[in-house]
């Protein structure tokens, strides 16, 4: 009843091309960003804010950014931990190298190395694709961590290659208190979703859908498949090299190749594949997966007082089952889920 | 947004439960015994509780019992601060932590100060931490991995006679190629600069289970000795490569993450004469029998193979109990007895340890580990270590004696290295009242 589009009419081109059509999704919007932004810093524990939620939103981004390369152009990758070592040390050498440096233009200087190294291992996409493409872009989390672990340059002479970040700071204001590291995450985060949904809706987008589902048919209609390919991987290499930076300065605080692993390109990829591929909102839904449901289950585990090494493989066990299960009930994702919710709310109470 | 709420509750849920008494002592241990270093983790924290319950079960410290918690990190530096986020706070705050493990502590370093939670870093970590006016909730207690590598040099020119007798030595540095492997190579390089032995540095890629070029290349070096950097899978791969090239295993000593049965038993006979570096004397001691007759005969053991109790992982972790302990004990007699200590009055225990060998012989574990005597100039306290070998069976120390590189040059290069540090981070070197 209460979600029912039933007198909502739409007199304009502009109201007819708004980011959500409905009255009630743009309500709950605004009302989740406004408890994003106002009530979470001051009621959430320093706990919450920095272990979960700062995390949560960090591999939401990266998990953007793979979406659209992955779920928009069709470009399978498995390099995303590599693009966002790239961004991650990027950043902190911008930032240690030149003196007066804005916390910001390195993120987004980070985000472009990122991007360029995206456009160089893209370059094979025009020729090959699927998992041929799968095992080219594997070769960047290779060649990246090679380089980062290789060239002491890039690590600032660091004996053991492990640096830690710089504070966040940004007009004099130190971001230090996990609420401030917070507020600027999402920030940045919210800003770059928006920027993304747009970019979707528009002719970048549709390119990108075009060659997703048939690059010939795309081709003669007009699209340039190099550029169109490129174009998407340099966007989500940028992307995930923001993201990358986030997790070194806001959440780790250091940077080592380590943790720019191939087993976090996988993770990512399957943010990608639970939380439903081709979808904005899916990427904040698998990251909420991936992230928050071994932490809970942990948790759950400590509270029903199990033993740590049964816990722990308790934990495994479940989270498998439980991504086995999904992707049986739902193999498109739980975007999939929340839109077949959604459309059965605006039926109800007569289906049909 | 359900899994949301519901982790705020159940949150919310445990931190209601979590009020322990008055007089107990939180720790906390983020530790790992599921992944790929499952083994090691559960080991050496199955060895620091099976600890803790002994004093427990003696009445605790001064009346104090100790509590702790433990939390998954699977080793991987992403979880581990998650955990330490939400141990710090629980029970009234953690008083200490250490996360075994480069990548955590790495990532905690900067907030174990801020939240005034002193972090040890058992044998592993930054060298340079031992400087408790740089880092003054940092212990890299025992000893780093520097003063490791310059012990290194000193068993090896003993056995060769002297430090003059390794001029013209070959000497390969084969080492995980990550931030573990390559933390040694300063000391490496000096000494290799300052005796005339010509260092060979060769990387292996994590996780180590593929050295057939690089054996190839060792044979072809013909090398007086090999240095085995590793960790995990890449130790009995190195060892069984070895045997498969005709390498003499005697030849090769290991850093002490490659010396514990977890490395050796897997490769069988290969590993019968193989040396590693370790800072416990392997063998039985009147500590580890008191564990088995206490906690393991009352059911509270942590291992669940009891043949595991007194292997080097395991009395690595109980060492660490003992030093843990021995911290909050020496804090309590400054700030009072039978009382609960704050994170900041273990940080001064840590500050103010001696463990000599009449507080060993005390507690039972005498020679078990090197004396341990800190100051706010040295959070290391020791830099003492031992070099064992396989004889197939079990360990065996072949240095009666604690090892000691040459701590002048560490001491130097960890100078360097911390006042870096903190001109990084603006911090002013002071010692810390």
């Amino acid at each position: 009843m209460l979600y029912r589009e039933a007198g909502q009419f739409k007199t304009s081109y502009v109201a007819d091309g708004q980011i959500l059509p409905i009255r009630q999704d743009r309500v709950a919007l605004c009302a989740l960003l406004a408890v994003a932004l106002a009530a979470v810093p001051l009621l959430a524990s320093p706990y919450l804010l920095s272990a979960i939620l700062i995390p949560f939103l960090i591999f939401a981004l990266a998990a953007l950014g793979l979406n659209m390369l992955t779920g928009y152009a069709g470009q399978l990758s498995l390099g995303t931990a590599a693009f966002m070592a790239v961004g991650a040390y990027a950043s902190f050498n911008f930032v240690a190298r030149i003196p007066g440096m804005p916390l910001l233009l390195a993120f987004i200087l980070g985000g472009l190395c990122a991007a360029l190294v995206g456009i160089a291992f893209g370059l094979p996409s025009l020729r090959i694709r699927g998992f041929y493409l799968a095992a080219a872009t594997l070769a960047t989390q290779f060649f990246v961590i090679w380089c980062l672990t290789k060239i002491p340059y890039l690590t600032n002479y660091s004996s053991s290659g492990v640096v830690t970040v710089q504070t966040m700071q940004i007009f004099g204001y130190r971001f230090v208190s996990p609420q401030a590291k917070y507020l600027l995450v999402l920030g940045i985060v919210s800003l770059m979703a928006l920027l993304a949904k747009n970019m979707i809706r528009s002719n970048v987008g549709r390119s990108w859908m075009a060659i997703r589902d048939m690059d010939m048919a795309a081709e003669v209609i007009g699209f340039r498949p190099l550029r169109t390919k490129l174009l998407a991987f340099a966007v989500s290499s940028f992307y995930c090299g923001v993201a990358g930076a986030l997790y070194a300065f806001a959440y780790l605080g250091t940077v080592e190749p380590e943790a720019y692993s191939l087993d976090l390109s996988f993770r990512i990829l399957f943010m990608v594949i639970i939380g439903g591929v081709g979808s904005i909102l899916g990427s904040f839904l698998g990251a909420a997966f991936i992230v928050l449901l071994p932490i809970f289950l942990n948790m759950l585990a400590h509270a029903l007082g199990l033993a740590t090494n049964y816990a722990s493989n308790l934990e495994l066990m479940v989270f498998g089952g439980l991504i086995i299960f999904f992707l049986i009930v739902e193999p498109h994702g739980l975007a999939r889920l929340w839109q077949i919710g959604k459309e059965k709310l605006r039926l109800w109470p007569f289906p049909h | 947004m359900k899994l949301m709420k519901s982790i705020v509750f159940a949150a919310a849920l445990m931190g209601a439960g979590g009020q322990v008494l008055a007089a107990d002592q939180f720790v906390a241990l983020p530790s790992y015994r599921v992944g790929p270093y499952g083994a090691g983790g559960s080991g050496f924290y199955g060895g620091m509780i099976d600890y803790f319950n002994l004093v427990n079960a003696n009445g605790g410290i001064n009346g104090v019992k100790m509590t702790w918690e433990e939390c998954e990190t699977e080793y991987n530096a992403s979880r581990g601060v998650e955990c330490y986020e939400r141990m710090k706070t629980k029970n009234g705050g953690a008083t200490l932590v250490d996360p075994l493990s480069t990548g955590i502590a790495y990532g905690i370093v900067d907030r174990v100060a801020t939240d005034k939670i002193p972090m040890t870093m058992l044998g592993y970590g930054r060298s340079d931490a031992a400087n408790g006016k740089v880092f003054p909730y940092v212990f890299p207690l025992i000893t780093s991995y520097w003063n490791q590598a310059a012990a290194m040099i000193k068993y090896l020119a003993d056995k060769n006679g002297g430090y003059p007798k390794l001029k013209g030595k070959k000497i390969v540095y084969l080492y995980h190629d990550s931030a573990f492997g390559k933390e040694a190579m300063p000391v490496l390089d000096a000494q290799a600069a300052q005796y005339g032995f010509e260092l060979i540095k060769i990387a292996v890629a994590p996780p180590g289970s593929e050295q057939q070029s690089q054996w190839l290349q060792i044979r072809q070096a013909k090398p007086d000795h090999v240095i085995l950097w590793g960790w995990g899978v890449m130790n009995s791969v190195a060892i069984k490569t070895a045997q498969r090239n005709g390498f003499p295993r005697e030849k090769i000593l290991g850093v002490w993450w490659a010396g514990s049965e977890e490395d050796t038993i897997p490769s069988g006979e290969a590993a019968k004469g193989y040396t590693s570096m370790t800072f416990n004397t392997p063998g039985n001691y009147p500590l580890i029998d008191e564990i088995r007759k206490k906690v393991y005969a009352a059911g509270k053991g942590n291992l669940a193979d009891q043949g595991r109790i007194g292997s080097v992982y395991h009395m690595r972790g109980v060492t660490l109990g003992v030093l843990w302990v021995e911290a909050i004990r020496t804090a309590q007699e400054k700030f009072g007895k039978g009382k609960t200590m704050t994170g900041e009055q273990v940080r001064w225990g840590l500050e103010n340890l001696n463990v000599d060998a009449a507080r060993q012989k005390a507690l039972g574990a005498f020679g078990m580990f090197p004396t341990v005597k800190t100051s706010c100039e040295d959070h290391e306290g020791s830099g003492a270590v031992k070099v064992q070998q396989w004889d197939g069976k079990k360990w065996v120390a072949i240095t009666p004696n604690w090892v000691v590189g040459d701590k002048a040059l560490t001491r130097k290069l960890l100078e360097e290295s911390s006042l870096a540090y903190a001109k990084e981070k603006n911090i002013t070197p002071a010692c810390m009242q």
